[in-house]
């Protein structure tokens, strides 16, 4: 079953149908999302009533477009603000980490490994809720005992940033430790040799190497922050990420307007996946 | 500042990050959860240890029966997407080379790097009863009326195995990339068909990427929220859907640490057993 061994026409006519199949099955649902965003109807739904761009552009009610929809940009720059905090946070962290595994021995060093991965095999959920509990436990003690009310450790956009921040650096030091361990530590030392002290020899030889992974990791990050749903859920407050929004507009039933907000969100972590791919090959 | 004391300072200043992240985020929540699962609540204000929560999940029918459904369902999806995924990546391995295998494999990635409510959105769309693929079979003269596929346990289905389908398409590619040709080539020289191949060569060569594409997306599925509310309605009966409802609408918080840990034991366990079944670690699964 591979190209040199003779297999009848028939049969590879057939394995070909069945891998053009399964590309139109992933993706079919993107592309119905994209195309019905244009759709003019109140409905994200057959039959097609024509070519509009209302849904993104239209000012008034009952056919706000996404530009002018107040509600969903709040939402949008929130999801944008939990991001960018969850991703300088787990990219700094995840920095430090990957030089502690790949660089230093210390005892315990496996169990830490092993407790580093964890976050890969507790669902998001669980995450979420374990959270909550114990900041809810800090802010109930802090109240009895002392008589202060913390805010932000009650369901808020501070404790959604811990929440994703919990998992997302396990993704970003396993990045960032990968690129790490192919680095020739020749070159470091050698730096060194030139007179450079170790810190400076880190910083002008080492970080410029890792700078790739890292910026590969920042944006795996933003974007896993942006879609986050699952942890996030358990620990938002009032202000509603993108992602709790869009949820609720799905359950009531929606315009098409959330297609025209899909296709948005497609096209922006499109770029970035493209992005990330093109920065992390460019310098190998 | 010698060498040895500076390095040192550097393992501390390096070793504080990690160790609070893991304290303070990973390690004492779940210890406080562990903890609060095991108390009940006898008066206002009052607690007292007991395995209350516990018994309560296993006496009330609903909440096994939930827990139970959701484990079946999530091996199902996980058995599906493996048959699914590995003629395409045996596919985009063995069979093309170059331009048109790397552009396939990069189009495998494109669902991953769109949300997971996009992606289920569009199965809305597909699905409903005013949808697209109800639309066509009315059209092709195949049914009557509109047809309701969302809200069914094959709807879901469909959702759980598309969402899972990249984490087991990636480890299958890579590990089908590194099995020689020759290999299989010997195989049929030496007498052996099509069926006999695959038998003894060539799974035997990808257990490892099977594995751990399994044990990702049996995970992901087990945790999934989304797709099961969103594609089975009211009467999917997902157990992180139990777990939120104990803890958001009902706010009984006792119990619902005890789901957690419930389906927190599951996962492991499920989990351990395919490693120990296939022979890895952890470890070389993930990293």
């Amino acid at each position: 079953m591979i190209p040199s061994i003779p297999q009848p026409k028939s049969f590879r006519g057939l394995y070909g149908a069945y891998v053009l199949l399964f590309f139109v099955y992933l993706i079919a649902p993107l592309v119905v999302v994209g195309v019905f965003a244009f759709n003019d109807s109140m409905f994200p739904s057959l039959p097609w009533g024509g070519f509009t761009l209302d849904w993104f552009f239209n000012d008034t009610e009952p056919r706000l477009g996404l530009f002018h929809d107040g509600r969903l940009l709040d939402s949008i720059w929130t999801s944008f603000y939990i991001a960018c905090w969850v991703t300088i946070l787990s990219v700094s962290v995840g920095t430090s980490n990957a030089f502690l595994f790949e660089r230093k021995t210390f005892p315990l060093k496996n169990v830490l490994y092993m407790l580093m991965l964890l976050p890969l095999v507790v669902p998001g959920v669980i995450l979420g809720i374990s959270i909550l509990v114990f900041s809810s436990t800090i802010a109930n003690w802090l109240d009895v005992n002392f008589g202060v009310d913390i805010g932000f450790l009650r369901p808020s956009k501070f404790l959604v940033i811990l929440g994703q921040f919990s998992f997302i650096t396990t993704i970003t030091t396993l990045i960032i430790a990968a690129r790490l361990r192919k680095f020739d530590t020749q070159l470091e030392e050698a730096a060194q040799s030139l007179g450079a002290s170790k810190l400076v020899a880190i910083r002008t030889v080492t970080i410029p190497y890792l700078k790739p992974a890292i910026v590969g990791s920042a944006i795996v990050a933003f974007l896993m922050s942006f879609e986050n749903f699952n942890t996030t859920l358990m620990l938002v407050g009032s202000d509603q990420p993108l992602t709790i929004a869009m949820y609720g507009r799905l359950r009531e039933g929606s315009t098409p307007e959330l297609n025209a907000l899909s296709l948005l969100l497609m096209a922006v972590s499109g770029t970035l996946a493209l992005l990330s791919v093109f920065v992390q090959r460019d310098k190998e | 500042m010698n060498t040895q004391t500076a390095s040192r300072l550097g393992l501390i200043l390096l070793l504080a990050p990690l160790l609070v992240w893991l304290t303070a985020l990973l390690i004492l929540p779940h210890v406080d959860m562990l903890l609060i699962s095991l108390r009940e609540r006898v008066a206002p204000q009052v607690y007292e240890r007991s395995f209350a929560n516990y018994t309560e999940f296993f006496i009330e029918p609903l909440y096994w029966r939930t827990f139970a459904r959701t484990a079946i369902m999530s091996i199902s999806a996980t058995a599906i997407t493996l048959l699914i995924a590995f003629p395409v990546s045996y596919y985009i391995a063995k069979m093309l080379r170059g331009r048109s295998k790397s552009f396939l494999f990069l189009l495998c990635l494109v669902p991953f790097w769109v949300s997971e409510l996009v992606r289920t959105f569009g199965w809305m769309i597909l699905l409903r009863e005013s949808g697209v693929v109800s639309n066509v079979l009315q059209w092709a003269g195949l049914v009557d009326g509109p047809v309701e596929m969302l809200y069914n346990d094959a709807a879901i289905m469909v959702g759980l195995v598309y969402t899972s389908m990249l984490f087991m398409v990636v480890p299958l590619v890579s590990i089908l990339d590194s099995l020689d040709d020759s290999l299989v080539e010997a195989g049929y020289d030496l007498g052996g068909n099509g069926f006999t191949v695959m038998r003894t060569i060539i799974i035997p060569h990808a257990m490892p990427g099977i594995v751990s594409g399994c044990i990702v997306v049996f995970m992901l599925t087990l945790g999934n929220y989304l797709t099961p509310i969103l594609l089975g309605g009211k009467s999917s009966m997902w157990f992180t859907a139990q777990i939120y409802t104990q803890f958001i609408t009902r706010f009984n918080w006792e119990l619902g640490a005890a789901f957690g840990f419930l389906l927190l034991a599951l996962s492991t366990i499920i989990v351990w057993t395919g490693l120990k079944l296939s022979r890895q670690t952890l470890s070389e699964t993930m990293g």
